[in-house]
């Protein structure tokens, strides 16, 4: 059957995530550092508002952007918690997740042979969906050195003509990078000077430690220029709901409509009333998780460097992005016997695209006593490898 | 009474969740030293805002279960010393976990531990309704702990999430 797939769709690899998941999967004793979501459930209040919801029939259609009075809310939101002003009538859209919203906004606006500039490593869907829709994904390495932020030079080096869009993923998963007002303001003049737009994904903007999260779409000038990408995954512990939204330009919202009213016509109506909950009564146990992840976040770079382990200061998102290059193997030998040897599940670095490699990505959204425990098997494991 | 310090109010959180956590836990945890926790603890136990590390029990899993009553008390305060004389005649027996003073329909809610039902209620009759100050008391044994100081006993459901996930 394979002469049938479209070439693209062939071509595109399998998430290197894939084979660790087989792995790992069915095995009790195994301590997981693998996971890419809050270990907290949604906060009843929310949960309670989406059963009542569903006991009072509310299951129909909404309008394809979404209620108007989730908008509205998402609006004032970012108003508050980031300085964006958006109008809930047209630059605003609800959709299944952030994931929806960026596929979205990569089929608004690739025509094939448009390079898309993907800092990395990064989150894993970037490049595959730029690359199934004709796009040609250029990846721009980022590195410990810098605490894995995003250079105004390196991002120059691989501008060309056909340079269209710009995925920018701050707070990073995989890295825990950041990006400051200063860090940013080189980026936007080279986004002006070639005209480039940008496509950027802060769902991870509330896990942002120890300062604010800059948008990068409250940056002079750039509002028109950036779609902008967020959900209630990570800051409401919301994965299963599957709700997120785009900000944009008008025109580039429309054209998102467009695609989003023929394909899934509107995210479901269940978890926009939990989302606009979340919204309304949700913000002080959002403030208490990220205190959480912050706490856990301080024990789990502690102890990786405790181990021996190079580790940058990750500012944001849950996870450690540790060196492994010191212990000789490669990221995915690594990952791999500290998994079968150590009972550790991690992902390797090498998943995540250019600059991957050495690296490995540690979840710390997970509790202090398999933390602890975690480092505990790592350190034996890695004092092994030493021992050789 | 002053405020507590930001520090102090994060080790009270964290020690709520789980009293064993040692000062080197709670200092990582927190971004301070060690002797920065150390102290804070000194200073809260000797303040007696921590009064005891106790541990909760789920008494639904032991063998010699105990009764537990929750009895509302109205009294007439006594001149000159309100409602504090006779709460503390009442919380000075040891079967008295707990006694708070109330607003509403009632003046005290007692809570009393006994071995048996029939212990509990010659507790109320001999000891606690004869107290000349109480006019009457309304006894309600408990029959399930679902839920105590915030902690749920239900056995913890397993994690969901998928052991790995992008």
């Amino acid at each position: 059957m394979l002469s049938y797939l479209a070439p693209r769709v062939r071509e595109i690899q399998p998430s290197g995530i894939r084979k660790f998941f087989d792995l790992a999967s069915g095995n009790k004793d195994i301590i997981t550092l693998g996971v890419g979501e809050p270990d907290f459930i949604t906060p009843w209040h929310v949960r309670e508002a989406c059963v009542y919801s569903l006991e009072r029939g509310y299951t129909s259609y909404t309008s394809n952007a979404g209620t108007p009075e989730l908008r509205e809310a998402i609006a004032e939101y970012l108003h508050n918690g980031f300085d964006l002003n958006y109008d809930p009538k047209d630059e605003i859209l609800v959709t299944v997740g952030g994931s929806e919203a960026i596929d979205l906004a990569l089929r608004a606006l690739i025509e094939p042979g448009d390079e898309i500039l993907v800092p990395a490593p990064c989150y894993i869907s970037y490049s595959p969906i730029s690359f199934i829709g004709g796009g040609i994904p250029v990846e721009i390495e980022t590195y410990a050195k810098d605490n894995f932020k995003l250079k105004a030079e390196h991002l120059q080096a691989k501008i060309t003509p056909r340079s269209k869009v710009l995925i920018l993923n701050y707070p990073s998963n995989p890295t825990g990078g950041i990006m400051t007002y200063e860090d940013w303001l080189p980026i936007a003049k080279l986004v002006e000077k070639h005209d480039l737009i940008v496509i950027s994904d802060e769902i991870y903007a509330e896990l942002t430690y120890g300062g604010k999260h800059v948008s990068f779409a409250s940056l002079p000038g750039m509002k028109d220029r950036t779609i902008l990408v967020n959900g209630f995954s990570k800051a409401f512990a919301m994965t299963g709901w599957r709700m997120g939204y785009a900000c944009g330009h008008p025109e580039l919202i429309y054209a998102m409509l467009k695609i989003h009213q023929y394909t899934v016509m509107c995210a479901p109506v269940m978890g926009q009333v939990a989302a606009l909950e979340a919204l309304k009564n949700g913000l002080e146990e959002k403030d208490q998780m990220v205190e959480s992840y912050n706490q856990r976040r301080r024990l789990i770079v502690q102890g990786l460097r405790d181990i021996g382990l190079s580790c940058h200061e990750p500012q944001g998102a849950f996870y450690a992005f540790p060196g492994i290059e010191a212990t000789g193997l490669s990221s995915d030998e690594f990952a791999q016997r500290l998994l079968l040897e150590a009972k550790v599940a991690a992902v390797p670095g090498t998943a995540f695209g250019a600059g991957g490699e050495g690296y490995l990505r540690c979840s710390y959204a997970t509790s202090v006593n398999h933390i602890n425990e975690a480092l505990d098997r790592m350190g034996k494991f890695v004092q092994k490898l030493k021992q050789g | 009474m002053k405020p507590l310090s930001e520090l102090k109010l994060k080790v009270l959180d964290l020690l709520k969740e789980d009293a064993r956590r040692s000062p080197a836990l709670l200092a990582t945890l927190l971004g301070v030293t060690e002797d920065e926790v150390t102290e804070a603890i000194a200073e809260l136990e000797e303040d007696n805002v921590i009064v005891k590390y106790a541990t909760v029990i789920n008494s639904g899993k032991l063998d010699d279960e105990k009764v537990t009553a929750l009895i509302e008390v109205q009294i007439t305060p006594e001149r000159g010393r309100g409602f504090e004389a006779i709460a503390e005649r009442v919380y000075l027996f040891p079967q008295v976990k707990s006694v708070y003073l109330m607003s509403g329909a009632y003046d005290l809610l007692v809570e009393v531990e006994g071995r048996t039902l029939k212990e509990v209620a010659s507790f109320v009759s001999d000891k606690l309704s004869t107290l000349e100050s109480v006019l009457s008391t309304k006894t309600h044994f408990i029959l399930k702990k679902y839920k105590q100081d915030g902690i749920i006993f239900e056995d913890p459901e397993e994690d969901r999430r998928l052991m790995i996930s992008p």
